[in-house]
């Protein structure tokens, strides 16, 4: 039966394209290493953004893993083992880790002692800004999603292939525990990564920030996915223009969140005004900076909120794919936004041109058709549809048979 | 009035009488049926277009508002900044732009299906309660053009109806 068969065996031609991606992935690698012989003061925030950028791919789907199996609902039976797959690339990100921790020296000033000796602030965080505990921290973290995108996986597997009535309890209550963990290792994760770039400032709001970055990427990529795995049957008949609609109002949903979280942090230390808080603004107002504020309102807020308002791009497989990979862009330029801007020593940030390096695009390229080619791996071992998810018969059931009576009439 | 017993049923007859040229077609179900939309030839609504245009109004209004105190009305220099400070508008104007598409929403949907609606036709058959239990009704109404009360039931009846009743104005 068609629901059984595996990825591979729908669309054989998935090996052909995870091989190539692999392959361009491994030759940007090969072109970013130039650019960490030649020029590493700019190679290590570029790979920071790249690494961020598809660490939200899978944290994001381990994210929505989770909430599906705690609020149910038919977008996520559809997305399930898209989701599923996506997760199982962590092992590979939590490797690709290695020289985050190799270019500390180059991504967060607070590594140096002689800086940390002239800066009293700095000496008062030491107890936790420093490389150590933050290698520490950072095994935690990857011990935590690994731990629960293996263990979520395993039991799924054995749920397409025993339908153990047991399991749905089960992977409901890991992923009530697994949803508080993962909030409270990402809040502290985008702390260390990003956020102790400027190792002065803080926001609460900041991990909660990345978080709904991540879930953004992770439905703009699975709507481009899904909407290219509709183009065969068991998809074709399972992505009902219904739950396409779904997972566009949830990008679109997530829009409008993160525009909502950016905006209060923005308004509250504006309008506090305070030194130690307005730096972060005061660094992005200047040297060029504004430009791409602006484009973050326009790209990331403005264009998707308006075109996802309308129904007739929600319902459209190829308009609604245009948007996400607008999305796509627009989480890249934000995470350039938050990562580049660079502390120079009289104070102040680094201008927009001085910034922006050729490595900014190739890293982050070269990452993403890494994590395809792995994500591809993953996709291609289990079948498209979760047969045996408690909600499969509900979800999917009607539309399924609907296909099935069609194509026997025709 | 032709009264089915399953879902399924419903929305072939009511997909029969699209085709059959009808217009003025209702179809009662007790539970929300995806097709049924289709099925009964139902045009989208100018509804999200109130909606948005609710909203739009909501939020100048809002915005008008604060700048209209803040500036002209009551001119308070607060912490330095300037007058017309719009980043403080913006709470405002995101809250009033969802009070108004959600006003719009909810007394545009009453105002387009004429509800509450204590009196209806429908109600004339004894067997139409049932339409909230397990019985699923479609519904050609006289108005409709091509409606002839004998023609019209010859053709409910060939829909394969659990039973066919004319209902009285």
């Amino acid at each position: 039966m068609a629901l059984r068969e595996t990825a591979d065996q729908i669309f054989p031609e998935l090996a052909q394209n995870q091989r190539n991606f692999l392959l361009a992935g491994g030759a940007g690698l090969v072109v970013s290493a130039v650019g960490y012989a030649t020029n590493p003061e700019q190679f290590f925030p570029a790979y920071l953004l790249a690494y961020m950028l598809v660490l939200g791919l899978s944290l994001g789907a381990l994210a929505f893993t989770m909430i599906h199996q705690l609020t149910g609902g038919a977008w996520g039976v559809v997305a399930r083992q898209s989701l599923g797959a996506a997760t199982r690339v962590l092992p590979y990100l939590t490797v690709l880790f290695v020289p985050i921790i190799l270019g500390m020296p180059y991504l967060y000033e607070w590594t140096h002692a002689d800086v940390v000796a002239h800066d009293e602030i700095l000496q008062g965080k030491a107890a936790y800004l420093n490389t150590t505990f933050f290698i520490v921290r950072a095994a935690f973290y990857f011990a935590v999603w690994n731990g629960l995108a293996f263990v979520l996986n395993k039991w799924s597997k054995e749920q397409d292939e025993t339908a153990n009535p047991a399991l749905p309890l089960r992977m409901q209550r890991l992923s009530a525990g697994g949803l508080l963990l993962y909030a409270f290792t990402m809040t502290f994760a985008s702390f260390d990564w990003i956020m102790s770039r400027d190792p002065h400032w803080f926001s609460t709001i900041y991990g909660a920030l990345i978080m709904v970055g991540q879930g953004l990427i992770t439905l703009a990529f699975q709507i481009i996915i899904l909407t290219w795995l509709a183009r065969r049957k068991p998809m074709s008949d399972a992505l009902t223009t219904t739950y396409l609609h779904d997972l566009a109002n949830l990008m679109f949903g997530f829009t409008v969140l993160w525009a909502y979280m950016s905006f209060s942090q923005y308004l509250i230390i504006w309008s506090g005004n305070l030194p130690e808080e307005i730096t972060w603004y005061l660094d992005r107002m200047q040297g060029g900076w504004t430009a791409l504020g602006v484009t973050l309102v326009i790209f990331h807020f403005a264009a998707p909120f308006f075109l996802l308002l309308m129904r007739g791009i929600k319902q459209n497989r190829g308009l609604v794919r245009k948007v996400a990979m607008l999305v796509i862009v627009a989480r890249v330029l934000d995470l350039f936004w938050l990562i580049a801007p660079e502390k120079t020593h009289e104070g102040g940030a680094i201008s927009l041109m001085q910034a922006i390096s050729w490595q900014d695009v190739v890293v982050p390229v070269a990452l993403f058709s890494l994590w395809i080619g792995f994500y591809m791996q993953q996709l291609r071992q289990r079948p498209l549809l979760p047969v045996n998810d408690p909600q499969f018969e509900d979800a999917l059931g009607p539309a399924l048979a609907h296909a099935h009576n069609a194509g026997a009439a025709h | 009035m032709a009264e089915f017993e399953s879902p399924t049923t419903l929305v072939a007859a009511a997909n029969k009488t699209r085709e059959a040229g009808y217009v003025d077609v209702d179809a009662y179900s007790p539970i929300p049926i995806e097709e049924l939309h289709h099925a009964i030839g139902f045009k989208n609504t100018k509804l999200p277009l109130m909606v948005l245009i609710g909203g739009l109004l909501g939020g100048t209004g809002g915005f008008s508002l604060e700048y209209w105190v803040s500036a002209i009305a009551y001119p308070l220099n607060v912490g330095g900044k300037p007058l017309v400070s719009w980043p403080m508008f913006i709470p405002v104007t995101f809250e009033c732009t969802i009070l108004g598409a959600a006003l719009t929403a909810v007394f545009g949907m009453f105002m387009l299906n004429k509800l509450p609606q204590p009196y209806h036709p429908v109600f004339n058959n004894p067997r139409f309660a049932m339409a909230s239990r397990n019985r699923f009704f479609l519904c050609i109404e006289a108005t409709d053009q091509q409606f002839d009360l004998d023609k019209t039931r010859a053709f409910l009846d060939t829909l394969g109806a659990h039973e066919v009743t004319t209902v009285a104005e």
